[in-house]
């Protein structure tokens, strides 16, 4: 492989990679809090469509990008408001979810099909733009929501391990009962954990739309919502672990894109099956072991103990 | 610091509740001291669990009223308890196992920094630690500690949030003799810097060892109070079990009687298995149990006791050695096949392990029988119902309605309906796990009366348990778990609780007998 | 409270009852998705209009229906037979594709055989597909290595993309290559179908299909031993019932089905392989099922409800520009009312 494959592979890991690791961050809080949202890929569809046409409305793609982030909170608050205060089984609606998000998206965006927008402004630092290497692809040339998203990543395991909020959030994951004896709201955590988790899933939803791809389309998440699911085990509930388990599903999805922008003969249905695959190996091969790690409330739903 | 003789820390006074057609508390007083252990005791459902729990803030009393300081309060959260520096240790221990000591600790605590200080927390556990005897390292998972560092870490968690009366349910109930003894030089410790103490528990010896003044309470109310050095066994065991003496009795039962021709039922050769996640692997064991012998197996929780039962009901598959059953290789058969060809079992909680609660009773007599009553692709259920109805009657159980969820039923109907279910067939070998816990002293002695005429009658039985009295009761032979391997044999009688407990927390190595 | 006539009926008749309830749920949901529509600028009045319009108002409105309760049926039950166990099937979707393209890769294999032989033929091939498909994730779980939810989920997305490869690639079409569709199946490959409708024998197969179900649920000894599963796996497992075979066979013969209606897709209504072969049929029959309980006959009223669900999702596409995936939100609504209903039942008395 030569050098610009290589360096062109990477910076593809980063950019598909950013939006994987903002939804990993933020099924990661939600799951600490003991809630699962198999109804990512809907926050993620309703992140991607209400961050495009606010943008193609208003020109704004700040604006836009901060649209996408309420929305995502707003539906999580939503879904909370089924698993944590109606005690809703959480599998069956996060499907729900999908569903409302497969059917709020494409309303919202239906306007917008084909619309051009100018997508989140994306800059590199001069003195790296001088290397030769650099130059000749996208390496460094990033937006926002990229540059920022490791320290993102930090602040996020920070505030899960080093602050009494995060004890209290992994706490609720963890035994709701024991929580709720040491006088913390379990419901209170769940909706903060879920808030959070749904602006950072609407975030990566819009970074797909206003960074990616600047196109809206009908289910263009692709599953990446599932994905994620996985990459949440993959990572073991670790913020920082997550890290690198995005970029790994971001390398594999820019090794995908490569080859077929090279020609190769490998079928592009094939290759496009790549990051299903990966993930289920990957799942396999982490069935074992990952038990441990594992939130132990993650998926019980707590009917306080009066 | 405070004495004896100042104002009591607590005083309940009248205090009653009743929960449906049972007066939990009857007019209760009781008053709690600085500097003291004041030790409530009484059978199961004698009302001391209710009285903690009302003073705990658990639970609102019918009517009553509790001081502190010499001031009336209410307490109507576990929150408010804690806030006039009540704490409590439950059987339960409110503890995570994947997070960390210091991590359950600073949980608890009500002045905890919005950015956590780990090393302040630290310093403070350790602190306190040194002081009254808890040391434990804070930054392990409470998932590696045993029973009774759990138990300090539960301790520690009420002093840091300067707790000053302490509730202690039923402490010593999962701990081993010596660990007993280090609970007692922690309350010795505590007492002396003038905390109250209130230790609930059920057990004679202990209470006449540590406790300053003793309460007896019997179904609901206070029948007796005793200043340290007033009381002995005698005097309590009457106070507690009131006019009925049967249950000091129950001791005679067990024969020792091994049959001469003693033909193996079971046997292990070597067994091992392997474990996943937070099992405990198996290490070479050799277990033989003969028809008509009760064969006892004790440990500390977690020693592979779950592990051993599943081994031989085929539930767990074996990595090294073999399993024979009435003289034939079992190491590969099936569950089915095993129960199919006579083995039974009996564990704690039906509803966990041996009943589908939402199924009807019915239905659940027919879960585990095999293929004997098989008819096509259907089941001949009139067969079943005969042969369970001869079950029922053989053993002078009631017979419930069929038709009805079993869940609806009631623990000992419950218990009755699996145990009829097990037995119908004749069983050549019982395995019982835990097959009491959670039965109420009735329903734990009837059981015990079963497995005991189930051995007369012929069969070998496999009596896990984690109570050493339940064990000396019952046992025609005891083994000792601990880790995963068998670590101490005794026939009956011919063992000291205190040998046993040190081989139970592997502080001593015995070779198998 | 005064006792009315009217609940005094109520109270007695639970079936009454039900259907009050599944009514008001329904009644609910399109409130809802009419405000929706409203905010979004469309008329949901006129849009209910046009869709009972071309559905229940006459007889090929009403065929068609039936043509599309064909697939919902079977994927109802793949998600139903699993879900007795306490499987989650959310495969649905991916089994359906994976029948199809099993059969069609029996009809292609024997496309000069006799109908007698190859329309059995055919239909085996889908069922495999599909309980193949099932029958991994079923390997997986009964492993205890990936939970069945997820992994059915991601093999969604996998089955679609084999069906392009060959659709694109062996089986193109040769007279239109534009058009992402496979060349035509034999005619002896293709199900009969009944009245001058697109009715088709699959009907006859979901029907039979739910009939199978019900009888071994209810009147079997393999139903006892699935529901003990269901309730409570680790005692049934103590009890001596083969756990692990029950959840591969249970997924495999509920994806066997979904494959069926993926066969029923392919030989009875396009009469070839094509790209986009459901709307998300799988999906529906998830809902289906869950809604329904499992129960047999709740399976078909929900079917039913689900038919004209997704012809008004067509509706709306084609006389108000609306796309077909907003339909989702009328699906969601109807959810999220029972999922917070039942919740409601469960925990405050």
């Amino acid at each position: 492989m030569t050098t610009p494959l290589i360096l062109g592979l990477l910076a593809g890991a980063i950019l598909s990679g950013t939006s994987l690791l903002y939804a990993t961050l933020g099924e990661t809080i939600a799951e600490r809090s003991g809630i699962v949202n198999l109804g990512l890929e809907g926050i993620l569809l309703i992140g991607a469509s209400v961050g495009f046409s606010v943008t193609a409305a208003s020109g704004n793609a700040w604006l836009g990008l901060f649209a996408a982030g309420m929305a995502g909170g707003l539906a999580n608050l939503l879904f909370g408001w089924l698993v944590v205060t109606r005690k809703a089984n959480q599998l069956a609606s996060g499907l729900a979810m999908m569903f409302f998000g497969f059917g709020a998206s494409a309303l919202i965006g239906a306007r917008y099909v084909g619309a051009v927008i100018v997508g989140l402004p994306k800059w590199r630092p001069s003195w790296l733009a001088g290397f030769r290497w650099v130059k000749a692809t996208t390496l460094f040339n990033y937006d926002l929501l990229t540059w920022v998203a490791i320290p993102v990543a930090v602040l996020v395991w920070w505030a899960l391990f080093r602050t009494r909020w995060g004890l209290g959030v992994r706490a609720v994951g963890e035994s709701p009962a024991v929580a709720f004896a040491a006088g913390r709201n379990p419901a209170v955590l769940q909706y903060q954990a879920l808030s959070c988790g749904g602006v950072l899933g609407g975030l990566a939803g819009a970074h797909l739309s206003l960074s990616l791809t600047l196109t809206w389309s009908e289910y263009m998440t692709a599953g990446r919502g599932f994905i994620v699911i996985a990459l949440v085990i993959f990572s073991k509930w670790n913020p920082l672990r997550a890290i690198a388990a995005a970029l790994l599903f971001g390398g594999a999805e820019s090794l995908q894109l490569q080859m077929q922008a090279r020609g190769s003969l490998i079928s592009p249905f094939l290759l496009d099956m790549s990051p299903y695959i990966l993930t289920l190996i990957i799942l396999v091969a982490w069935g074992g072991s990952r038990r441990l790690a594992a939130p132990a409330g993650l998926g019980r739903t707590f009917y306080g103990s009066e | 610091m405070s004495s004896p003789l100042a104002a009591p820390l607590v005083e309940i006074r009248g205090v009653s509740k009743r929960y449906g057609a049972v007066q939990a508390n009857d007019v209760v007083d009781l008053s709690l001291y600085g500097g003291e252990v004041h030790a409530l005791l009484g059978e199961n459902g004698a009302g001391k669990s209710t009285l903690s729990r009302i003073l705990y803030g658990f639970t609102r009393p019918d009517s009553g009223e509790i001081f502190l300081n010499g001031k009336a309060v209410d307490v109507h959260s576990p929150r408010e308890a804690r806030s006039h520096r009540i704490g409590m240790v439950f059987q339960n221990f409110m503890l995570i196992p994947a997070l960390s000591v210091l991590e359950n600790i600073a949980l608890f605590l009500t002045d905890l920094p919005a950015v956590l200080r780990p090393e302040a927390v630290g310093k403070r556990i350790f602190e306190f630690g040194e002081r009254f005897g808890l040391t434990v390292n804070p930054h392990a998972p409470v998932r590696q500690l045993s029973v009774g560092d759990r138990q300090k870490v539960e301790i520690l968690k009420l002093l840091l949030a300067e707790a000053r009366i302490l509730i202690f349910d039923e402490p010593t109930k999962v701990l081993a003799p010596h660990e007993v003894d280090a609970l007692f030089r922690v309350f010795a410790a505590l007492k002396a810097e003038g905390f109250a103490i209130l230790f609930i528990t059920h057990k004679l010896r202990e209470v006449i060892r540590c406790a300053d003044r003793i309460t007896v309470m019997r179904q609901g109310r206070v029948v007796g109070g005793f200043g340290s050095g007033q009381a002995d066994v005698e005097t309590l065991v009457t106070m507690m079990f009131g006019e009925r003496g049967e249950i000091g009795a129950t001791r005679q039962a067990g024969a020792t009687r091994r049959p001469a021709e003693a033909r193996p039922i079971l046997e292990l050769r070597g067994a091992s298995s392997h474990a996943t996640g937070s099992e405990t692997p198996l290490r070479g064991l050799e277990l033989s149990i003969a028809a008509g012998e009760i064969v006892g197996v004790a440990g500390v929780s977690g020693s592979g006791q779950k592990e051993l039962g599943d081994l031989i009901l085929g539930l767990r598959s074996l990595s090294a050695g073999s399993k024979w059953f009435c003289g034939a290789n079992a190491s590969s058969w099936s569950i089915a096949r095993m129960r199919e060809s006579g083995v039974a079992f009996v564990p704690e909680d039906p509803l966990v392990m041996a009943a589908v609660g939402g199924m009807s009773v019915r239905e659940n007599l027919s879960l585990g029988t095999g293929r004997r009553y098989r008819s096509g692709v259907r089941l001949d259920w009139s067969a079943l119902e005969a042969t369970m109805n001869q079950s029922f009657e053989a053993l002078a159980f009631p017979i419930p309605p069929l038709d009805p969820p079993i869940g609806a039923l009631s623990g000992g109907n419950l218990q009755r309906v699996v145990i009829a279910r097990e037995m119908a067939h004749e069983p050549k070998l019982i395995v019982a796990l835990y097959p009491t816990r959670g039965l109420d002293v009735r329903s734990a002695a009837s059981l015990r009366h079963l497995l005991r005429r189930a051995r007369d009658g012929g069969s070998g039985v496999l009596l896990i348990s984690e109570d050493l009295d339940e064990l000396a009761e019952m046992t025609d032979r005891l083994l000792v778990l601990f880790g995963g391997a068998l670590v101490g044999a005794f026939s009956r009688g011919a063992w000291q609780p205190e040998e046993v407990g040190h081989l139970m927390t592997g502080s001593k190595e015995v070779n198998v007998a | 409270m005064p006792e009315g006539g009217l609940t005094a009926v109520l109270r007695r008749s639970t079936a009454l009852r039900t259907t009050v309830r599944h009514c008001g749920i329904g009644v609910g949901a399109l409130l809802m998705f009419a405000a929706i529509l409203l905010a979004a600028g469309k008329d949901p009045l006129k849009a209910y209009v046009d869709t009972f319009h071309y559905t229940l108002a006459n007889s090929y409105g009403f065929s068609e229906l039936l043509v599309r309760m064909t697939p919902l049926l079977l994927a109802a039950v793949a998600v139903a037979l699993p879900a007795r166990l306490g499987l989650i099937n959310v495969g649905g979707e991916g089994q359906l594709y994976m029948g199809a393209f099993m059969a069609s890769a029996g009809a292609f294999l024997l496309p000069t055989a006799p109908r007698l032989i190859l329309l059995p033929f055919v239909a085996f091939m889908g069922f495999m597909g599909g309980a193949i498909w099932a029958a991994i994730p079923g390997i997986l779980r009964a492993a205890k290595l990936v939970n069945e939810t997820i992994s059915t989920l991601l093999l969604n997305y996998v089955a679609p993309l084999i069906v392009s490869y060959f659709v694109f690639g062996l089986w193109r079409a040769s007279e239109n290559s534009a058009y992402p569709q496979s060349s035509p199946f034999p005619d002896a490959a293709l199900l009969p179908s009944f009245f001058n409708t697109r009715i088709h024998a699959g009907l006859l197969i979901a029907v039979v299909a739910l009939l199978a179900y019900w009888l071994l649920l209810e009147k079997t000894r393999w139903g006892v031993d699935m529901r003990a599963i269901g309730g409570n796996a680790e005692a049934a497992q103590r009890l001596g019932i083969p756990v692990p075979a029950w959840i591969v066979t249970a997924l495999a013969v509920g994806g066997g089905f979904a494959g069926l209606a993926g066969m029923g897709e392919a030989m009875g209504i396009a009469g070839r392989l094509r790209q986009g072969l459901s709307p998300g049929y799988g999906f529906a029959g998830f809902l289906i099922a869950w809604l329904a309980g499992g129960r047999p006959l709740g399976i078909v009223f929900m079917a039913f409800l689900f038919a004209i669900i997704t012809s008004a999702g067509d509706t709306l596409q084609m006389t108000q520009g609306v796309p077909y995936a907003v339909v989702n939100i009328l699906l969601a609504m109807i959810l999220f009312i029972v999922l917070a209903r039942r919740s409601a039942g469960g925990t405050s008395k």
